[in-house]
């Protein structure tokens, strides 16, 4: 707008760079230093430089467990997500009565799944006389002890992250109900299967909206904190002690801000290289319409 | 030559005819399976939060005995034991906490993002470009590489044990997910109607308020309705910074019924888990369609 000073916008943005300022930016450069410091709030943090890496890497058991549960966690729960989301848009972009009442009710779980209550029924559900095992001996199986086996109880984590597919389910029909209809009628003319149209067509069309459910769904997973907090509280064994667990007991249970935030770190840097992974790798499989490149 | 072209039109449209009632049959019979498929998906998704209601209305005994929901002695000491809490406070406090907390950040929220979203749609100005590419990193930017030293600012600030820091970020904007998805609704709104208010004379707070706000209202309720869930189920945010089990909101209220009732009263903690998923459904079922709509937009766009 002509007569304005170009100054104009900044008033309009001023509590945003505030915000960034004050409650991002200086976070964000502060954890890095307190990353190389032992600070446990009693004394001013004391420089100890690579200290807490060293210790990470070397000689801390916890640290390897729950490494690695967190990889295995989020290579399980993403992909699965992902691949059941488009799956179930992908039956419902048929032109189905009553689509609007599933869309709904594959949406509720997403709303709550987050939530504590949702947490502790959990609890209840997989508990050893709980509903899934009642519904197991009831078909004749033999009940399972959800959360006494270590790899049992990573998988009902993996379950109620599953569980909330609704909301990646809700932007892949979005993008599945934008698709250029004459494309499949072409596709039909020339003798395409189901199989070759969802290959061929679907699939290069919602890439751009696959690569944005990838990278939100796997920078969420890598942050899991209330499920395994409140259903399993990271047993048994550690075996659901994901990362963020970790660093909340070290920073807030036991005070080591430093270390704490040398995990912190870690976890940043391995959500980063990964999401410009996938930026990277974007490029040879991520089609825009209307670019030229591919 | 003209009939040439009637015949071959009739024989293709037979052809098309025939293939199409081959295809209705296939139809018929495809789309029953995907009915049955997603009924028997959408019954396994929903059951467990029907169980939990009917299992809230259940004696203890009957909650791990009854696979089905329907109680058959219905019950409502769950309610009623469980909303007095082992604590001095009953649930009434810890719904009202949970109020206190969203009510400032979802308007703050609303506001902040609404004039800072105008800011970035509607106007040049230096860095901007700068500005913008940060909010689409902090978008995804884990929070939790800066929740220790969001910590100790909070703490220096003397706002520990208050609801400060649970709602204060957010009315700077804080949010940018939010922010985005307003930008992307903006853009998307041609910008006649505010050129006509500047040219009678409005300024450019003006134009936001009583022209942008309300064409962006749509999106905003949607931002609203999400920040309100959010809010809702956060739990590791209280759980950080409160301490006094009298600020408690829902989310904590529940995690400590499950440290401190008795292992036997299982009724209790699960009629509280009804009561807290209860604001949620409401609010989810009178406004699914901004919910829809904004995680389409401000998904697909993205």
């Amino acid at each position: 707008m002509g007569g304005d000073s170009k100054y104009l916008g900044l008033a309009y943005v001023a509590p945003y760079i505030a915000g960034l300022l004050i409650f991002t930016a200086v976070p964000f450069v502060a954890s890095f230093y307190l990353s190389f410091t032992d600070y446990s709030l009693m004394r001013p943090p004391q420089w100890s430089g690579l200290e807490n890496y060293t210790e990470l890497f070397t000689r801390d058991r916890t640290f390897r467990k729950s490494l690695s549960v967190t990889l295995l966690y989020v290579f399980m729960t993403v992909p699965l997500k992902l691949i059941f989301a488009l799956f179930i848009a992908y039956i419902l972009n048929y032109r189905l009565k009553f689509i609007n009442f599933f869309r709904t009710a594959y949406y509720v779980p997403s709303i709550l799944g987050g939530s504590i209550a949702v947490a502790v029924l959990w609890r209840y559900i997989f508990a050893d006389a709980g509903l899934v095992n009642m519904a197991i001996t009831a078909f004749g199986g033999e009940a399972v002890n959800w959360f006494g086996d270590p790899g049992n109880a990573l998988f009902t984590i993996t379950l109620l992250r599953l569980w909330q597919f609704g909301s990646a389910m809700v932007i892949f029909l979005a993008a599945l109900q934008s698709i250029d209809k004459t494309l499949y009628e072409a596709a039909a003319i020339d003798g395409a299967g189901k199989w070759h149209t969802f290959v061929y067509i679907t699939l290069p069309l919602i890439t751009p909206v696959i690569f944005f459910n990838l990278i939100m769904q796997m920078v969420q997973a890598f942050q899991e904190f209330n499920g395994p907090y409140v259903i399993t509280e990271g047993g048994p064994l550690k075996s659901t002690y994901l990362l963020p667990l970790y660093i909340y007991e070290e920073a807030f249970k036991k005070f080591h801000m430093g270390y704490a935030s040398a995990i912190a770190w870690v976890l940043f840097a391995i959500i980063m290289v990964l999401t410009l992974i996938a930026f990277w790798s974007s490029r040879h499989w991520v089609y825009y319409a209307g670019d030229k490149r591919s | 030559m003209a009939e040439e072209i009637t015949v071959r039109a009739t024989t293709a449209e037979l052809a098309s005819a025939r293939a199409l009632a081959e295809g209705r049959r296939m139809h018929a019979i495809s789309s029953a399976v995907r009915y049955a498929l997603l009924a028997g998906v959408g019954f396994l998704m929903l059951y467990p939060l029907i169980w939990l209601i009917g299992a809230s209305f259940k004696t203890n005994s009957e909650i791990f005995a009854n696979p089905g929901f329907i109680p058959s002695e219905p019950t409502l000491t769950g309610y009623i034991e469980g909303w007095r809490t082992s604590t001095p406070y009953t649930f009434a406090t810890f719904f009202w906490n949970t109020f206190l907390i969203i009510l400032p950040k979802t308007i703050g929220t609303a506001i902040s993002c609404a004039a800072v979203a105008y800011g970035f749609a509607r106007f040049e100005f230096p860095g901007k470009r700068i500005l913008f590419a940060t909010l689409i990193a902090t978008l995804l930017l884990p929070n939790v590489v800066t929740r220790i030293p969001q910590y100790l600012l909070f703490r220096d600030l003397g706002w520990l044990d208050s609801f400060l820091p649970l709602w204060v970020p957010s009315a700077f904007a804080g949010d940018a997910f939010f922010v985005f998805m307003l930008i992307q609704f903006l853009r998307a709104i041609p910008r006649d109607m505010e050129e006509a208010a500047r040219v009678d004379g409005a300024n450019t707070l003006q134009t936001l308020i009583y022209i942008v706000v309300p064409m962006l209202a749509p999106a905003l309720i949607s931002v609203c309705l999400f920040q309100f869930m959010w809010t809702m189920n956060d739990f590791l945010g209280p759980l950080i910074y409160l301490s006094s089990v009298d600020k408690y909101p829902i989310s904590l209220a529940l995690k400590l019924s499950i440290d401190t009732t008795e292992a036997f009263q299982w009724n209790r903690i699960l009629a509280m888990s009804v009561l807290a998923l209860v604001p949620a459904l409401t609010v989810f079922f009178l406004a699914q369609k901004y919910f829809i709509e904004g995680i389409s937009t401000g998904g697909v766009k993205g």
